[in-house]
């Protein structure tokens, strides 16, 4: 006997809308079960982790400044999935785009710049990041370098660049030789007084919009859903590969890029070393989650978020241990993704009768 | 009905917490590694059950693992705003965030340790632990017969960079010809880049490894080739019965509960705290697997430092350069050279990353 997945003709969209929903039921009827056995209040867990985060403001802010860098980096991301590139290495496009946005900060801090700053570290943040997701992309395009592993491995080169910046060249030099630069003036405002929500926030739906937008409505977008679900009918169709490859990760770098200055300049404030916690690999759950659609993703970002800091609450309130909030992340993810294979394909038993 | 509903609520509620309990001191603390890594979150652990076992009627303590020090200010905040009113950060990498949070938090006291930066509610603490690396140098220089260590650091940061030091001029008090070797694995744990360091090491001659990252892999590595090593952190005996020398334990349970039952009387100071083997923030554990007459002189340079006859940085220091480095410290060099300290003394064969 085995189990088959068999494809279900049509569905419908309201299914394809209640999966998710479904699947979070799913997972706090399961992680319920979890705390029940650990002798703990699973009405209490969900209270906590559920709840209390999502009725609080402080909450509420501290999920979407946690989002905005998964959102942006699974925007751009969902570029290169939907074309079947596979960028696995914007975790290292974050990080350069953080140093090369920082350069700017650095060199003013205390030197009383204006506000003109920032909008210029942006976009020197985006193009660093771009620049080097250039660097799979071209090896790609022109020797069919495995983009795969190419951009993969430019993380730890980005990592150590960042490692070697803060320790050397770019440290305080009143930091007793921590690898730290000094704290950078030129910081995002605040949106509410005393929280952490950072003007950076805002750029998340803009870029969502935008992003929705490019793919459905233009010939540029048109052409990056062909070139991922039938390559061959896009060269017939005449969309060049090659420039289909530099585009895509051209525009995923400028976004991971975008997401490490935002980061730097709206909740650290300086460089140092691990400034990224995982942000660039997480994103790529993130874009899969919200099966790479614009809104799809914000509702994955969001979530993400919330097991971070709902996990947190938990730990705080009820003394939950960390490995237990991290497994229900898992196990959320894991429904998720479940639902989302059994709206689209139905099981079949099949027993072991020959033919 | 509604309103029903949430004076039951508020009754119900009143009851869950009992008065009594609204007097507990909530201590928060904030560790960077897994409270399971043995070694260095471990410890400051132990100090937390050590608060809990001194004054557990008084005080409720929480603890946040495995926080990533980008983005830690909101875990920090977490603690703050669910009520605890004293906050250990207990890593380097936590000191802006909790510079923030304590800004924005002005009746909560905060705690970092091996940091710089205070506030009138945030002290700073940290420990000597290049005391203890001296004696692990002075046992190295006598066991060893390749005249080869291997050092698995983690961060060239001063506490790493004067522990590598201190190690070199313990060992060179006794044996002038060793070397040492250094393998920088960047990370604090990691026990698989941890024992690739450690094999590394092992292969270019080194017959003992000491280590300044906190799992206990680099031992165990020394133990599977019938090597010698030291612990890092915490007692690390049980991992390499027949690898191990000694271990630097941190000792932070005395210091907690110090700080702990100040906060509870009101007496508590923002202060900067720096103890070594005499403050009993730094102990040795037992010396094994060596024999007598090292054991011996181990005990002894422990106890010279310990009631100050003997400072692992006594001046002249030489650098890697051959040039004597200033000697701001009177006899020796300043706490302030130590606690920033960026340089090799002489005979150490690696270049400092800068």
């Amino acid at each position: 006997m085995r189990l088959e997945l068999v494809p279900r003709g049509d569905v419908s969209p309201w299914a394809r809308v209640l999966a998710p929903v479904a699947a979070v039921i799913a997972a706090v009827l399961i992680g319920g079960v979890v705390i029940a056995v650990m002798g703990r209040s699973p009405a209490a867990a969900f209270q906590v982790y559920f709840v209390d985060t999502l009725s609080e403001s402080w909450g509420l802010q501290e999920m979407a400044v946690k989002a905005t860098p998964l959102l942006i980096i699974a925007v751009g991301l969902s570029f290169c999935f939907r074309a079947s590139l596979w960028n696995i290495g914007a975790e290292g496009q974050f990080i350069i785009g953080a140093l090369v946005g920082s350069i700017l900060p650095l060199y003013t801090a205390g030197s009383g710049a204006g506000f003109w700053v920032i909008p210029l570290a942006l976009v020197m943040g985006a193009l660093g990041g771009l620049a080097y997701a250039m660097i799979p992309a071209l090896l790609r395009v022109t020797f069919g370098v495995s983009e795969i592993l190419s951009s993969l491995m430019l993380v730890y080169v980005a990592d150590l660049v960042l490692d070697y910046l803060v320790r050397g060249p770019w440290r305080d030099p009143k930091g007793f030789n921590f690898p730290q630069t000094v704290n950078f003036d030129a910081t995002l405002p605040f949106l509410a007084d005393g929280g952490r929500l950072h003007a950076g926030v805002l750029l998340g739906p803009v870029l969502v919009l935008v992003a929705w937008f490019v793919i459905s409505r233009t010939l540029f977008g048109f052409g990056v859903r062909v070139a991922g679900e039938a390559p061959k009918a896009a060269r017939f169709a005449g969309f060049d590969a090659n420039r289909m490859v530099l585009a895509a990760f051209a525009i995923s770098g400028a976004a991971a890029g975008l997401a490490g200055v935002l980061e730097v300049l709206g909740q650290i404030g300086q460089l140092k070393p691990g400034i990224s916690s995982g942000y660039g690999f997480t994103a790529i759950t993130v874009a899969f989650l919200g099966r790479l659609h614009p809104l799809g993703m914000v509702f994955g970002a969001l979530v993400v978020a919330l097991t971070v800091i709902g996990g947190e609450s938990a730990q705080i309130a009820l003394k939950l241990p960390l490995d237990l909030t991290r497994t229900f992340q898992g196990v959320l993810l894991m429904c998720v993704l479940a639902a989302d294979a059994l709206v689209s394909y139905r099981v079949r038993i099949v027993t072991m009768a020959r033919a | 009905m509604r309103t029903l509903f949430k004076v039951a609520g508020a009754i119900a509620a009143g009851l869950a917490t009992p008065a009594a309990a609204a007097d507990k001191l909530k201590v928060g603390f904030i560790y960077v590694g897994p409270i399971g890594d043995f070694g260095y979150s471990y410890q400051h652990n132990q100090g937390r059950l050590a608060v809990e076992k001194a004054l557990g009627d008084k005080v409720e303590t929480t603890f946040l693992e495995n926080v990533p020090e980008a983005d830690s200010e909101r875990s920090i905040e977490q603690l703050a705003r669910t009520g605890h009113k004293l906050i250990f950060t207990t890593s380097f990498g936590f000191m802006e965030p909790t510079v923030k949070v304590a800004k924005k938090y002005p009746n909560v006291l905060f705690e970092h340790a091996t940091g710089y930066k205070r506030d009138k509610n945030l002290a700073t603490y940290s420990a000597k632990f290049h005391e203890g690396r001296y004696v692990q140098g002075v046992i190295a220089g006598k066991l060893t017969k390749s005249n080869t260590i291997g050092y698995v650091a983690s961060f060239p940061i001063p506490e790493v960079v004067s522990g590598i030091n201190a190690f070199m001029l313990g060992a060179q008090s006794v044996n002038p010809a060793i070397k040492v070797k250094i393998v920088w694995a960047n990370t604090w744990f990691d026990p698989g880049k941890e024992a690739d360091a450690a094999k590394a090491l092992l292969d270019q001659g080194a017959d003992i490894i000491t280590q300044h990252t906190d799992s206990p892999a680099p031992l165990q590595q020394a133990e599977a080739r019938g090597k010698l090593a030291f612990g890092q952190a915490s007692d690390m005996i049980r991992f390499a019965p027949k690898a191990t020398l000694t271990s630097i334990v941190d000792n932070w349970n005395d210091y907690y509960v110090a700080r702990v039952k100040a906060a509870l009387d009101g007496t508590w100071k923002s202060e900067d705290t720096w103890g070594g083997f005499a403050a009993n923030m730094v102990n040795m554990a037992p010396f094994t697997n060596m024999p007598d007459d090292v054991k011996k002189l181990a005990t002894d340079t422990e106890a010279a430092i310990k009631s100050g006859a003997l400072n692992p940085f006594k001046c002249p220091v030489v650098d890697q350069d051959g040039k004597t480095v200033e000697c701001k410290g009177g006899a020796n060099l300043s706490d302030e050279q130590v606690l920033g300290m960026a340089f090799y003394v002489k005979g150490i064969d690696d270049k400092l990353p800068k």
